[in-house]
């Protein structure tokens, strides 16, 4: 059993990482690593949102849409139910855990169009998983995220004291950067099959 | 008069290309970059996506109230990215496989939210049209550029036909996801170097360039007092 879910967990968050190994979540990952607390809290908003967006999205899917014959209503549903339910939260927070508004509120408003939190929705009814399996995957989807942003925060501190060519300032060696964070990640690969062979 | 449309039409190729020179869309430029065939679909899709978007937006931009400007944006978006993907699911069977989830990602594709926010909710349709025309061949001109060099360098193949030399000596790490951000990082820089610099100061990364910018002042981005200087 917990094998299992370390398992799933595990190829979620490190061999099918969502930044550096599917592409979801790039701006974000740009954008908001440049700062350890920022790459942080944008990290713990995202893996608050991917859960609550799974938990919400698998039984619309399956009780209602799949249900009803509806399901080519997905990217449009999905997306309202994001945008609404991000917006909720936000203003329950607010409410009620104003510390809590304080540290994560301020990232809530930039995920709803993040690719990462649709991106998982849409994989998990696409891979055709359960609803433990679904919330399972995007606990690791959001820690590998988490990970993601918090090394290349790093990487990116030491880049910045550095002074490359004009031309690859910023941007290009950022990308340049990513490109041998992700090529590190290749490491992983076998981890995971040898553990849980 | 005639200059200016064709002035709207052109600057979405090259002057400002949405992934060269806006850096929007990097999600879809970075992964499906591996196939010639792949990117020319994305491109192509995005584009009718976009041109779709824009005409409606525009005509709708005097009855959509501002305050909920942004979630009427994003039905509509959605509305046209289901209508696409269905009509790829029909005539394209493969494409469609091969895009898989970034198909449907469409919908939160910057390039599209901000060229509504940015440009169709300003403009008439008629320049709408022309702007989404512009942006989504750049789109996918800059989509097969990258294309072209993972595909003949990584894969030693173009549009899945061999190519001589290349095919026997594949650096295979460029089809992998390394080898998306080297390729797309260094393309950056060629366009910052052939432009002499003058794309990176106003153009550098940041919220600017995200399209829920707008509607979140309050947040504390990373990059963001960087792109108002």
């Amino acid at each position: 059993m917990i094998k299992t879910i370390l398992y799933i967990v595990l190829t979620a968050a490190i061999t099918n990482n969502y930044v550096l190994v599917k592409f979801l979540g790039i701006c974000p990952f740009l954008g908001v690593s440049k700062k350890l607390d920022q790459a942080a809290g944008m990290s713990l908003a995202v893996i608050f949102v991917m859960l609550l967006a799974t938990a919400a999205t698998w039984p619309i899917y399956h009780l209602l849409l799949a249900f009803f014959h509806f399901a080519y209503m997905q990217t449009v549903v999905f997306i309202l139910v994001i945008a609404a339910l991000v917006q909720l939260v936000e203003i329950i927070l607010k409410r009620y855990m104003p510390s809590l508004h304080a540290s994560l509120g301020v990232y809530l408003p930039l995920i709803t169009t993040n690719c990462a939190v649709l991106g998982v929705t849409v994989n998990n009814i696409n891979d055709g998983l359960g609803f433990g399996a679904s919330m399972l995957t995007s606990l690791g989807c959001g820690l590998g995220f988490f990970l993601a942003m918090v090394l290349f925060c790093g990487v990116r501190s030491r880049v910045a004291e550095a002074k490359p060519a004009k031309s690859v300032e910023g941007l290009p060696i950022t990308l340049i950067s990513a490109a041998i964070v992700s090529l590190a990640f290749f490491g992983f690969a076998g981890i995971i099959g040898n553990l849980f062979g | 008069m005639k200059n200016s449309k064709l002035a709207i039409l052109l600057k979405g190729l090259i002057r400002e290309n949405p992934v060269l020179v806006l850096i929007l869309g990097t999600c879809p430029t970075l992964a499906v970059s591996t196939s010639v065939t792949a990117a020319i679909g994305m491109g192509l899709a995005a584009t009718a996506v976009l041109l779709c978007s824009n005409i409606a937006i525009s005509a709708l931009r005097k009855v959509i109230p501002d305050q909920v400007r942004i979630p009427c944006y994003i039905v509509l978006i959605a509305g046209f990215v289901t209508v696409v993907s269905m009509v790829m699911e029909a005539y394209t069977y493969d494409l469609f496989k091969s895009l898989g989830v970034y198909l449907s990602l469409i919908v939160v594709n910057c390039i599209i939210l901000g060229r509504a926010e940015m440009f169709a909710s300003k403009n008439t349709v008629g320049d709408s049209a022309l702007d989404a025309i512009g942006m989504g061949l750049g789109f996918t001109l800059a989509l097969v550029c990258m294309a072209t060099i993972r595909e003949v360098f990584g894969a030693g193949t173009f549009c899945g036909l061999p190519v001589p030399w290349f095919n026997e000596n594949p650096i295979s790490i460029l089809t992998m996801a390394p080898g998306g951000f080297m390729t797309y990082g260094l393309l950056i820089a060629l366009v910052n170097k052939i432009s002499n610099g003058k794309a990176i100061k106003k153009k550098d990364f940041g919220c600017a360039g995200c399209p829920s910018a707008a509607s979140c002042g309050k947040s504390t981005c990373g990059a963001k007092e960087e792109t108002n200087v």
